[in-house]
């Protein structure tokens, strides 16, 4: 019984594990609480979108907006700091206000207009990414004392380690996000539709309010990653995270999440960008390897992790 | 009239008409074809040139759409096919010779259909929804294009290959028959034989088709196969034309500039009736809107925001519960008197 609800996230921390040790293995200097910090310091943007992406897929959906909402926040962020003038304090709510409306937005699309989600969110990965382009066309480079202050701050653990200020909301959003997903009616509602939209309403779950809800939530998670991109890159640029939503995508699915809905947990999510995270790093380590083997040994682990899938339901199916 | 208006054709060529007219209104001499060194030129001709690769991908992509599945995987299998020929040919000792432009030539596309079979493979034998399935090549596509051109933008000097995307014949460029080549194989194949109802029915009910005695597997397939050959020449096509390939860049965006021509044509995304003349109108639109951005100076950029909104109007359209609201709104304050009779019906 636990092995069966639980074996996918457990292949993924296993696989976490198995790649940390291999690494630790062959590299000095990989063995280190700070490379696991560092893992977190630079993918606390993907960390935070992935969360919002994980409840979108549980609820059988998809999300391709998510990396030009990033894009979209350095954006709006950047020019409203540099060229106006604004109050970091107005921005960082304003744009997060924008990315939840955008989010929503999508979502009253796709309930109320039954169009899939796949197209609708793809039409505003393209919406996102031109405004980005009708703001400017250049990079807007911040050096707001506050922005920078916040890239800056190191919180300093024991043992010399230390973590950024982004690590901190990363990880914040992940205790929420479990809190919202196993203890809420929210949570129940968006398990319950993923696993059957028609039983879920026959329920009288409120399905338009959670639906919308759902990628409410997506986009403004990925503004808040945008916020975090902001800190991490100081500066807005209408480029910055392109593809990023495959990643999230391949992140959320190597986190044992099922693409068909129902079934998946935030904390596989954690651990699926972790992975991606190893990847990296144990790339950039081995130095003679260049970056686009990162894409193609992702790309590999998503064919694994959808396979199992594949196995694991059908076996599911075949037992009832 | 409103036979006309029915027919699926009428707005997307509705659509194309009016931007041409745009832009013969905004510049006189958009229709204008000058005969240069036995050449012709002019805007026309770029639209129909610069859009063959976009015709020919979504072309693959209309049929892969009507079996109700997507390829994401178009964008990357372009990159990887231009990648392939481009590193063929400068690893040989004549980049001149015909020979080893064939091979090249020949490796690409060899190699392009055995990406769509991959795809098809997974969406068809380990039963994986299309989307996810083609994900996995778009991802590492891109990888396996930059390990294949090892990072680098590979130029190439030869005039054979650069025929293929830049050459001409009889005053047009030879991409545009290759284009129409393809557009009448894939015609003859699905309207003259039986292929195409069997696409059809696929996409309709993959299982009621197969206990009919239709083989759906090995339709899959063969349409994902298609489809990746598709990509495949459009590489040949995009990467010829400027004598190099670049990984990264090569087919960016293009499943979802593909996507698009399919959408607008009329087919739906819930598979079933296609309509291959549609998509045809659907990349020219997609391209003549591109044009005409670039022309009247507007930044390039400004495409993304148009197509988004192009995207959505099209996809309400098509929506079946948004008409449905529409008309029930147009209907009801038009007659107030027959929803009561139905309201007691």
């Amino acid at each position: 019984m636990f092995s069966r609800k639980y074996f996918s996230i457990l292949v993924t921390c296993a696989l976490f594990a198995l790649m940390f040790a291999v690494g630790s293995y062959l590299y000095t200097g990989f063995f280190s609480l700070q490379v696991i910090l560092n893992l977190l310091i630079d993918n606390a943007f993907l960390l935070i979108t992935a969360v919002g992406m994980t409840f979108v897929i549980i609820s059988g959906g998809i999300d391709l907006s998510v990396g030009s909402v990033i894009a979209l926040t350095t954006m709006i962020s950047a020019t409203l700091v540099q060229e106006h003038g604004w109050s970091p304090m107005a921005v960082i709510p304003l744009v997060l206000l924008m990315g939840a409306a955008f989010g929503w937005g999508m979502g009253a699309i796709i309930h109320y207009f039954q169009i899939q989600p796949f197209i609708v969110t793809l039409a505003g990965m393209f919406l996102a990414r031109g405004l980005c382009y009708v703001i400017s066309i250049d990079t807007i480079t911040i050096d707001n004392a506050f922005y920078t202050a916040v890239a800056q701050t190191k919180i300093d653990l024991p043992g010399g380690s230390y973590v950024s200020i982004n690590v901190v909301i990363a990880l914040i959003v992940v205790a929420l996000a479990v809190y919202l997903a196993h203890y809420t009616r929210f949570g129940r509602n968006v398990y319950a539709i993923g696993g059957s939209e028609q039983s879920a309403l026959l329920m009288g779950l409120p399905v338009a309010q959670t639906k919308i809800g759902v990628y409410t939530l997506s986009g403004f998670c990925s503004a808040l990653a945008g916020v975090v991109f902001t800190f991490y890159m100081l500066s807005g640029y209408g480029l910055h995270a392109v593809g990023m939503e495959l990643d999230t995508i391949a992140a959320v699915v190597i986190g044992g999440t099922l693409l068909t809905g129902g079934v998946g947990y935030v904390m596989g999510t954690f651990f699926g960008v972790l992975i991606q995270g190893v990847i990296q790093t144990i790339i950039s380590f081995e130095g003679t390897l260049s970056s686009w083997w990162t894409k193609i040994v992702i790309g590999l682990l998503l064919f694994m992790f959808i396979l199992l899938q594949r196995v694991l339901s059908t076996r599911r199916s075949m037992q009832p | 009239m409103n036979g006309l208006m029915k027919h699926h054709l009428f707005w997307p060529l509705v659509v194309l008409a009016a931007l041409l007219l745009f832009n013969l209104l905004y510049s006189p001499d958009f229709f204008q074809l000058v005969m240069r060194d036995g050449h012709l030129y002019g805007s026309l001709i770029d639209i129909l040139n610069f859009g063959s690769p976009l015709i020919l991908v979504a072309i693959g992509m209309t049929l892969v759409i009507a079996t109700k599945g997507i390829d994401l995987s178009v964008g990357s299998v372009v990159a990887i096919s231009g990648a392939m020929a481009c590193l063929t040919i400068s690893e040989g000792a004549d980049q001149q010779a015909g020979g080893l432009v064939l091979t090249a030539v020949g490796m690409s596309l060899g190699l392009s259909l055995v990406l769509g079979l991959w795809n098809g493979f997974l969406v068809a034998g380990a039963g994986i929804q299309p989307i996810i399935a083609t994900l996995i090549l778009m991802v590492a596509g891109r990888g396996i294009a930059q390990l294949i051109t090892g990072g680098q933008i590979i130029t190439v000097t030869s005039p054979a290959y650069e025929y293929i995307g830049a050459g001409s014949l009889f005053a047009l460029p030879f991409s545009i028959f290759i284009v129409i080549a393809m557009y009448i194989a894939a015609l003859l194949l699905t309207r003259k034989t039986a292929l195409g109802l069997f696409i059809e029915s696929v996409g309709c009910n993959p299982k009621a088709s197969r206990l009919a005695g239709i083989r759906s597997g090995l339709v899959t397939v063969a349409v994902y196969m298609f489809c990746g050959l598709c990509a495949g020449i459009a590489g040949l096509i995009l990467s010829s034309n400027v004598s190099s390939a670049d990984g990264n860049n090569a087919g960016l965006w293009y499943e979802l500039d593909a996507i698009l021509a399919v959408v607008i044509g009329g087919t739906s995304l819930n598979g079933g009736r296609f309509y291959l003349t549609g998509t045809l109108v659907g990349a020219l639109i997609i391209q003549t809107l591109t044009t005409t951005i670039y022309m009247i100076g507007v930044s390039p950029e400004i495409t993304l925001v148009v197509k988004a909104f192009v995207v959505l109007a099209v996809c309400l359209i098509q929506s079946e519960s948004f008409r449905k609201k529409l008309v029930h709104r147009w209907k009801t304050r038009r007659y107030p008197a027959e929803r009561e009779v139905t309201r007691h019906v």
